[in-house]
């Protein structure tokens, strides 16, 4: 949290606490927008360590608004690491047994190149000069830092939301680095209505004054406003109305009786501008904007003349697919899709849809059904490997 | 699927109509033990589809490659001659359209295997003569009015429906009651009497 209020500057985006791989102008990162994204740079977590054969190398990929500390303290909000449930020493995803490698997105704002780092032509934080970043030139620079450790092919990509999309990418890019693909709470395109969801969150940053057409950071300001009401509606997105229900109903927040004004009278009022405010500590508004448009602009099938089974033909990738029933912002039928045209290109693959009322968020919590299916996947897709426990 | 009495000695009979190594989806999964018993004895590149989510998430849960699906609706989606076995081990009875299921099955596989169980058995035939009542054995345990199995045939049907879609039948074997191989030599009628389940290797 002092990272980003101290001077109004974002510390984590330049210097970041974890390791950083700097790529100079002589490797550029070529973007689908048309432009060369140089110099640039990438952070990174790693647990565990890569064996000889180079062979049990984990990529996890972050969510919208993750980062690269998925198993291990956040050293900005303090928290544990995002999917601690699932990764570490003796976990489901074994630490002990497996290499994993995590790294925040490019658009992002935890230390790889984002709107937020510091633009070397200016000397400024680069805000809208950034080019729109696509999923696949995260991925794309993933790739870069895969080469970096000298890891031929990955043994598992996995990831949820707008990880798994960069989990569908991988597989579709670089099949022949890509053993096993495990994309969660995913779709192949960007819906409709979440381009909708999307937009309603941009429009709110930079509705805000504090905005300043994105050059926020050399007015000494941060669009704490706008942010947060775009993460409040972002954030009924992620639950379901059966959750919001049995947590919240209509309890009244420390108060007995409606007081006829516009205080947060309800407790799911409290709790979204709670998770509004803890949101503008630790996420930067224009990252929020690139991270948003990079979903939108997701279309797997539409990068392969509209058919989507053209991503995969030909995989040797072992797939497994998680879906959730009351998941409503990647609903199972996204996942199905991606199922048949998988089955229509002859590739292995699982599918599960777990029942729980927990909403698209659901990946991120202690679901015992997600990991003894993840359990079952790695650990099959381990023995075919050649991986010993 | 709805036998389970018998279910080994079926399921053994189809895993020794696959040679190793093969490529198999076998439709209607369950628990997805013919999968393992062919993952473990014939090293096969194994799918499967199955109804239930709950038998999927097992399946998936034990490292086998299962999807949720529908005999009925999602066939379509897997290409022509994908697998060199396609599997559809007592579930053609319960799906909504048998005769276009196994035209799916031809053609997704060089081969297909179907067993199911034989409405022509005599205790069948011997419940409905003499009580009036449709039947509900050990084996076919429901009553009419819950029963997933919409569709239930004898082999004489089966055998006909086959020449209909212009398949082969290269292998066919029946079960009796105790899950014994009925003789070779016997004819087509002895079968659709004494056999209860029967296994039928098919070819376009």
């Amino acid at each position: 949290m002092a990272a980003l209020r101290a001077g109004k500057t974002n510390n984590e985006a330049d210097q970041p606490s974890s390791p950083v791989l700097r790529f100079g102008l002589d490797k550029p990162l070529k973007l689908d927008a048309g432009t060369l994204l140089s110099p640039f740079q990438i952070a990174y977590q790693t647990y565990g360590t890569l064996n000889d054969a180079r062979s049990n190398a984990i990529l996890v990929c972050h969510a919208l608004t993750g980062d690269q500390h998925v198993g291990s303290t956040n050293p900005v909000t303090g928290k544990p690491g995002w999917w601690e449930v699932l990764i570490g020493p003796g976990k489901i995803i074994d630490t002990s047994r497996f290499f994993v490698i995590c790294s925040n997105v490019i658009g992002g704002c935890l230390g790889s190149t984002g709107p937020a780092s510091t633009n070397p032509a200016t000397g400024k934080p680069y805000g809208l000069d950034l080019p729109i970043i696509t999923i696949r030139d995260m991925v794309r620079a993933q790739q870069m830092l895969i080469d970096h450790f000298g890891i031929e092919k990955l043994f598992c990509v996995l990831g949820g939301s707008m990880g798994g999309m960069q989990v569908l990418e991988w597989a579709s890019s670089y099949p022949e680095r890509v053993f096993s693909a495990l994309p969660i709470a995913t779709g192949a395109r960007h819906s409709s209505q979440n381009i909708a969801f999307h937009e309603v969150g941009r429009q709110a940053v930079m509705a805000d004054p504090d905005w300043h057409g994105g050059k926020y950071f050399e007015h000494g300001k941060r669009p704490e406003k706008g942010l947060a009401v775009a993460r409040m509606a972002a954030h009924i997105t992620y639950l379901s109305e059966a959750a919001l229900h049995r947590k919240f109903g209509r309890n009244l927040q420390d108060r007995e009786a409606l007081t006829f004004g516009f205080d947060a009278d309800f407790q799911i009022e409290s709790y979204l501008r709670h998770q509004g405010m803890t949101f503008v500590d630790r996420f930067d508004a224009n990252s929020y904007l690139y991270m948003t448009r990079s979903m939108d602009y997701f279309d797997l099938a539409a990068d392969h003349g509209g058919r989507l089974a053209d991503a995969f033909a030909g995989t040797k990738t072992r797939f497994c697919l998680v879906s959730f029933t009351s998941d409503w912002l990647f609903p199972t039928e996204e996942s199905r899709s991606i199922v048949h045209a998988l089955n229509a290109a002859g590739a292995s693959v699982s599918f599960v849809e777990i029942e729980t009322d927990r909403g698209h968020d659901a990946f991120l919590l202690d679901e015992p059904e997600l990991f003894a299916a993840i359990n079952g996947f790695i650990g099959s897709a381990a023995r075919a490997r050649g991986l010993t426990s | 699927m709805n036998v389970t009495r018998n279910q080994r000695v079926d399921l053994e009979v189809v895993a020794n109509l696959i040679p190793p190594q093969s490529r198999v989806l076998d439709v209607g999964s369950g628990d997805g033990s013919l999968l393992e018993l062919l993952q473990d004895t014939k090293q096969v590149d194994g799918r499967g589809l199955e109804l239930s989510q709950r038998g999927v998430n097992e399946c998936v849960a034990r490292g086998l490659s299962v999807i949720q699906g529908d005999a009925d609706k999602d066939l379509e989606f897997y290409p022509d001659k994908g697998f060199d076995f396609v599997v559809l081990s007592q579930t053609l009875q319960a799906t909504r359209n048998p005769k276009l299921v196994l035209k799916e099955l031809l053609r997704i596989g060089n081969r297909a295997i179907v067993s199911f169980p034989n409405f022509g058995h005599w205790r069948v035939r011997m419940s409905l003569f003499l009580n009036g009542r449709m039947p509900v054995t050990t084996d076919l345990p429901y009553s009419w009015y819950d029963t997933p199995n919409i569709h239930f045939c004898t082999i004489r049907d089966f055998v006909n429906l086959c020449d209909e879609l212009g398949a082969t039948v290269e292998k066919a074997t029946a079960l009796d009651a105790n899950g014994q191989k009925i003789g070779l030599s016997m004819p087509w009628w002895f079968w659709n009497f004494f056999g209860q389940q029967a296994v039928f290797l098919l070819k376009r």
